[in-house]
């Protein structure tokens, strides 16, 4: 019953999406107080409505309904409680309820906080989010809804899969999700401004809270799924470039570098035809992602049910979604012309130069991960492009992005001289040279060119990052929130060059046979196994090892890592040992069973490994602490006057 | 200004190309077992376990590996097709039912029919995993030299049987399709 009414709750929501849309819309073109004020009645009505539907179906997980087909296939009565509330999300069905609810939400803040904001703009906003709600809910309904009752009910349920039953990738999807989804609303801002015919600097600051806040659940997110992949996959990678995981990567890059373009158009006004598109994009490759990922064009590590139906109901909806933005855009785009002007060098060039490189790095990726389809397409061979050719690519428009920051962030605007800050900049970067060319040399040992180049470039952010906060705090001046984050968010950049650059040039990794017993030497520590023994979850038998680590004889750790076996889907799964540090993780993982009580098993030390995941929380941390910015919270007065003004000329 | 409406023709060649790609056969995905000797498995038998099946006593004459479990919505799909294959008796077809309960898959072959020559138990997975298998339905042709030279994915329908199968071992679809 529970479950019919959450399928009656979401058709209703469906139904109010339209009247958002319609008065939302139409409302600001006509300019009707009244209609306009319909828009927010219908967004909240949506959101409690979608968040019923969500709500009923997590009940029917909670409660083991097994006469529910979505839950029978994705949940079982074993399965711990926590899991069967990340249940709701571990499928193609759900996960779009889940998607649903998130976008409700996002419709609601931005209805909420949109007070310094006049009503027409916020009505177009919120008319465009309805029509993307309207597009989804539509897409649940009639191709993938998780209501349909299984009749008999099935005496238990297949379970979730044993890959998703982990906490990092129980919250990883909803985080994704939320920065996905949050791309929507600078969308929405840019489709507005489009039809409204005028973009200042004073959207610019509406839209840039937003679209800070999406990037960071994003950045959180695909760190969240980063992590989870090195200790659950049992390969001990942190990135693979699979498609799944490169469609989250895209939307991140573009985003970035909208949040940068936003900067340049708010203070200067410039870029603004660039800032659509660039908020147009970045949704539609959050769209796109969607697409390859449940449409099955690409094939992928990460399983979901891909059925052709869907993967035509999302391409004829980003058709129709983006294809209906662009067109605007080339009608409209050429209203958005900026006389500012700049020098050659300038803050400005640098976050042109900043968006180049983003939108080229973007574009190697999103051409790699589809030319084996295009290929396909076109009926030529079958390949895939490995690994190894994407980061090659990635490095090209990467490593001259990271140079150049240390040297932007110091850019004046109009025109930079660096007059006061050339002899520090200099001395930072003779001094990141020196250390970054020495320091890794006496750790680790040389390792190559490309090693040094990151490192070096890796510790010149850092120190340039944090030059302009120590001055100011020293003069005793005043920052505001925004260049702080700024800082914050670049010296977790230089974080991430600096472990990525370390742990893929020092890591040690070997593939031994151990028994009870026996032991291996890895970068100075032996490990022992000392044990192996069955181990029962409450849905799963393992066989876990026990290893012992010593240093000089001195003990480090003991690790525990697993083989699982999970009983209802027979899947095995690798829980792998870690003993985390800051400056080395020593990683065991357990492969095959040999006989005769020997096992396969993975070994590797990977230094720095953990400033991947701390720097994308310091990236994260500084997006929150710019969103904080007085100027983002303070009512803009001209606009406000406009809004009366505009307001009186409808009365 | 045409130049604003660059984006829009990228993004409908991008489109057009996805909607061809959707329509691309990726049931044609290459195995790499085909040429090569079909594993040979000996796998106790689904309807008395004390009994054993191997494709080793199939060989000589052609014959089809048809992995199947109750579980799986496309092998529903393409049962009545096997059946139709099975009453043509042109080719034998043995079952692997994979990781699935015996006393389930009993109840289907009673219920559904019985299109197999003879159906292993691969409770397991391990044969499924010799012979490549990452789903199922999934259908093998081994020909009389024991070589593999067919795959299919996903259920399959008599139409695909008499194009792709029959051919492959020298009978055409017309002696097949005489209904």
């Amino acid at each position: 019953m529970i479950i019919e009414l959450g399928h009656f709750a979401l058709i209703l929501a469906f139904c109010l999406t339209l009247p958002q849309a319609f008065f939302g819309l139409v409302g600001a073109h006509l300019r009707r107080p009244h209609w306009m004020a319909v828009t927010n009645r219908a967004v909240a009505g949506q959101f409690v409505l979608t968040a019923c539907a969500f709500g009923s179906l997590a009940y029917a997980f909670n409660q083991n309904d097994f006469s529910v087909l979505y839950v029978a296939q994705n949940s079982n009565s074993a399965l711990p409680t926590f899991y069967r509330f990340a249940a709701v999300w571990g499928a193609h069905e759900g996960s779009l309820v889940l998607w649903m609810l998130v976008l409700s939400i996002w419709t609601l803040a931005v209805a909420a906080f949109s007070g310094s904001m006049p009503q027409a703009m916020t009505a177009r906003v919120l008319g465009v989010l309805g029509l993307i709600s309207a597009g989804f809910g539509l897409f649940i309904l009639l191709t993938s809804s998780p209501f349909e009752r299984l009749w008999p009910a099935a005496a238990d349920g297949r379970d979730l899969n044993p890959l998703l039953q982990d906490p990092a990738l129980a919250i990883h999807p909803p985080m994704l999700y939320t920065g996905y989804v949050g791309f929507s609303v600078p969308f929405a801002f840019a489709v507005a401004a489009m039809l409204e015919g005028k973009l200042d600097s004073a959207w610019a600051r509406w839209v840039r809270p937003w679209t800070t806040v999406a990037w960071m659940f994003l950045t959180v997110g695909i760190a969240l799924g980063s992590w989870w992949a090195y200790y659950e996959l049992g390969w001990g990678g942190w990135w693979f470039w699979d498609s799944v995981e490169n469609a989250s990567f895209m939307p991140w890059l573009l985003g970035t570098a909208l949040i940068h373009s936003l900067a340049a158009t708010e203070k200067r006004g410039l870029f603004k035809s660039w800032t659509l598109l660039l908020s147009i994009a970045a949704f539609s490759l959050s769209l796109l992602g969607t697409f390859l990922v449940r449409s099955g064009i690409i094939e992928s590590v990460h399983a979901f049910a891909s059925d052709p139906g869907r993967g035509i109901f999302i391409l004829v909806f980003l058709g129709v979604c983006v294809g209906g933005a662009l067109l605007l855009y080339a009608w409209r785009a050429p209203l958005f012309r900026s006389n500012a002007g700049f020098a050659p060098v300038s803050r400005e060039s640098f976050l042109l130069m900043n968006n180049v490189l983003l939108v080229v790095a973007t574009t190697f990726i999103l051409l790699a991960t589809l030319y084996p389809v295009f290929l396909d397409v076109l009926g030529l061979r079958k390949i895939s492009v490995g690994p190894k050719f994407f980061t090659a690519t990635f490095l090209i428009p990467m490593l001259p992005l990271a140079l150049l920051l240390g040297i932007g962030m110091h850019a004046a605007w109009k025109k930079a001289t660096f007059e006061k800050t050339r002899a520090k900049l200099t001395a930072i970067f003779v001094g990141a040279l020196a250390v970054g060319v020495v320091l890794p040399w006496v750790v680790y040992g040389w390792h190559s060119v490309l090693t040094t180049v990151g490192i070096v470039t890796a510790l010149w952010i850092i120190a340039s990052s944090l030059l302009e906060p120590i001055e100011r705090l020293r003069k005793g001046h005043s920052l505001s929130a925004g260049v702080i984050g700024m800082c914050i968010a670049h010296f977790g950049f230089a974080l991430f060059v600096l472990g990525a650059t370390t742990v893929e040039s020092y890591k040690h990794e070997m593939d031994i046979s151990l028994r009870p017993g026996q032991s291996t030497q890895i970068a100075g520590y032996e490990i022992k196994m000392t044990g192996l023994r069955n181990v029962q979850g409450p849905n799963y038998d393992a066989v876990e090892s026990e290893m012992v680590i010593t240093r000089d004889g001195k003990a480090v750790a003991t690790l525990h890592p697993q083989k699982r076996t999970y009983r209802v889907q027979t899947s095995a799964m690798t829980e792998a040992g870690i003993d985390a540090g800051w400056t080395r993780d020593l990683f065991v993982a357990m492969g095959e069973d040999l006989g005769d009580g020997a096992w396969s098993l993975r070994v590797q030390y990977k230094p720095l490994v953990r400033f991947i995941w701390l720097a994308a929380l310091v990236i994260a941390f500084g997006g929150l602490i710019a969103i904080c910015d007085r100027r983002y919270r303070q009512r803009i007065t001209t606009d406000a006057t406009e809004a009366v003004a505009s307001d009186a000329k409808t009365a | 200004m045409w130049r604003f409406l660059l984006p829009t023709v990228l993004f409908a060649a991008l489109v057009t190309f996805f909607a061809f790609g959707l329509h691309r056969d990726k049931e044609t995905l290459p195995s790499p077992l085909i040429g090569k000797p079909a594993p040979i498995f000996t796998l106790p038998h689904v309807e008395d376990p004390s009994q054993t099946v191997s494709n080793a006593a199939f060989a000589g004459k052609p014959y089809v590996v048809n992995i199947w479990g109750s579980w799986c919505v496309g092998c529903r799909q393409e049962h009545q097709t096997l059946l139709e294959i099975a009453r043509r008796n042109e080719v034998p077809i043995i079952g692997v039912n994979w990781k699935d309960d015996r006393a389930a898959a009993l109840e289907w072959l009673q219920t559904l029919g019985n299109p197999y020559a003879q159906n292993a138990f691969d409770g397991e997975g391990r044969v499924a995993i010799d012979w490549g298998a990452y789903g199922a339905p999934e259908t093998f042709l081994v020909d009389a030299h024991g070589t593999v030279i067919y795959k299919h994915i996903a259920p399959l329908t008599l139409d695909i049987w008499d194009r792709e199968f029959l051919p492959l071992i020298g009978l055409n679809a017309r002696s097949g399709a005489a209904q």
